[in-house]
């Protein structure tokens, strides 16, 4: 029997949902309380700017969102074949690419900041 | 003797079969509303690339009835994802100090711990109180 | 006093009459410390003789009498029959083929059991006459908890992805490989790595964790395949970026 390659789906995969796990749970409090009308001091255009102006900001942000993103996908890969989506190999390929795409996006509008 | 094993079809009523499945299922699920808000906040990056106009824009889509109950919704998900997350750790990362192993609790509560003085520290900087 | 009469639910299979399961009750009049097997041992000696189904020890040490009670995987020697109330639906371990009644074709199991070579495979052949092995308690505490496996199955039965993929070689036997990885005086690890570190090895694991909370021996189960999955992949990420590191 070969020796899988599932761990380059994994790796990625720990580190996210550990990134997620600590990180997560305060940014969507940050965004809630704007949505609740209370936005704190950061999210206003100015402040938020000038953070994404420095490369550090930006590197890590890509950082996050590819962990974030690439740990949900392969979550909701398990998920669907738990719920007996058979197609496997088509749902990792829609879900990472997904991953991607959006990383890929988020790369391109930090660059334009 | 004539053998004709039976092999018994079960379908999805595993998830219903014992609250921990259900748990399980709840844990996944998690994926669902974490990674669709790192995908707003994608395209709230893209708004905020555009201009102050296109962010104020942003910002008041943020504060629409919709994205306030997905926000409530997305933050118990994330945080049962991180609960989970922090109990799970001393199972995949023992610690063995001599002979005895640290207890799970304490690599457990040390990452909760780490997560509030985090999410303190976050929160103080954003500006946020 | 300390009698009570016990509704069993239990599913019978004759592979020469049948062309499936059917449920068959039972009444059986119990004293008030017995276990399920108990009640089946009862059944069997004074109602229907005919019903089939392992056990040995009646002590929880020997892994013969696993069976679903009421849908969840339990030995039934060590089911009590005073935490049940109602109708106790008995039936085969989940997951396995069944042979008969509340008999299961266990040889899947047994297949890949051996496939994980559990037993010590030592860095370096020494004969006796060059002595013992030497180990401290702290390089037994190490693997200790994964000698306590008895072998019964609960945990096939409990884990989701083993019932929806049956390659999957499961968290008994996984964790009895990362037994002999983790044993100080054992070499064998690379050879285990080619049946656990495989797709249908510890990767079909989604760490739902049934597996833990139903062993009867606190083995631990998924402990041992997140370990695995850590460690392998450590492993695959230095042997692809740093292959000078390979002997």
């Amino acid at each position: 029997m070969a020796i899988s390659n599932k761990p380059i789906v994994w790796g990625p995969f720990a580190a996210g949902g550990t990134v997620t796990a600590f990180l997560t749970p305060v940014l969507i409090l940050l965004t809630l309380l704007a949505a609740l009308g209370h936005a704190p001091d950061v999210l206003a255009y100015d402040r938020l700017h000038a953070f994404f102006g420095h490369w550090l900001a930006k590197l890590s942000v890509v950082g996050v969102v590819f962990l974030s993103l690439w740990s949900a996908a392969h979550r909701l890969r398990i998920t669907c074949y738990d719920l007996g989506v058979r197609a496997d190999i088509m749902v990792a390929t829609v879900v990472y690419a997904g991953a991607l795409a959006a990383t890929a996006a988020s790369v391109l509008y930090l660059a334009r900041i | 003797m004539s053998r004709r094993p039976y092999v018994r079809e079960e379908g999805l009523r595993w998830i219903f079969r014992h609250p921990r499945y259900l748990r399980y299922m709840t844990r996944e699920f998690s994926c669902l509303f974490i990674g669709a808000w790192t995908l707003m906040m994608v395209w709230g990056l893209k708004q905020l690339a555009e201009g102050p106009a296109a962010w104020s824009a942003f910002l008041e889509f943020l504060k629409s009835p919709a994205s306030v109950v997905f926000h409530v919704v997305a933050l118990a998900f994330a945080a049962y994802h991180s609960y989970t997350w922090f109990n799970l750790t001393p199972q995949a990362l023992p610690l063995q100090i001599g002979e005895e192993f640290v207890p799970g609790a304490a690599i457990a509560g040390a990452h909760f711990a780490v997560w509030a003085v985090l999410t303190g520290v976050i929160l103080y900087l954003a500006g946020a109180f | 006093m300390g009698e009570r009469t016990v509704e069993l639910e239990v599913l019978r299979y004759n592979p020469e009459t049948d062309s499936e399961p059917r449920f068959q009750r039972y009444s059986v009049v119990c004293r008030e410390e017995w276990v399920v097997l108990d009640a089946l041992n009862y059944i069997k000696e004074t109602i229907d003789p005919t019903l089939s189904y392992r056990w040995s020890c009646h002590m929880a040490v020997c892994g013969s009498c696993g069976m679903m009670v009421n849908g969840e995987p339990k030995l039934s020697c060590k089911a009590f029959l005073r935490n049940y109330e109602g109708v106790i639906r008995v039936e085969p371990l989940a997951h396995f083929p069944i042979e008969r009644d509340l008999v299961t074709v266990i040889d899947d199991f047994v297949d890949k059991l051996k496939r994980v070579k559990p037993y010590l495979i030592p860095k370096q052949e020494k004969p006796v006459s060059e002595g013992e092995y030497r180990q401290s308690p702290a390089e037994l505490k190490r693997f200790k908890q994964y000698t306590m496996c008895i072998n019964c199955m609960l945990c096939y039965a409990a884990c989701p992805e083993y019932g929806l993929i049956p390659k999957f070689i499961g968290p008994a036997a996984i964790s009895l490989a990362h037994r002999y990885n983790q044993d100080s005086r054992d070499g064998g690890r690379a050879e285990r790595q080619e049946e656990i570190a495989t797709t249908e090895g510890v990767w079909e694991c989604s760490f739902t964790g049934a597996c833990s909370e139903v062993c009867p021996e606190h083995v631990d189960p998924a402990a041992a395949l997140q370990q695995v999955k850590i460690r392998s992949t450590v492993d695959w990420y230095t042997d692809h970026l740093m292959p000078w590191l390979k002997k």
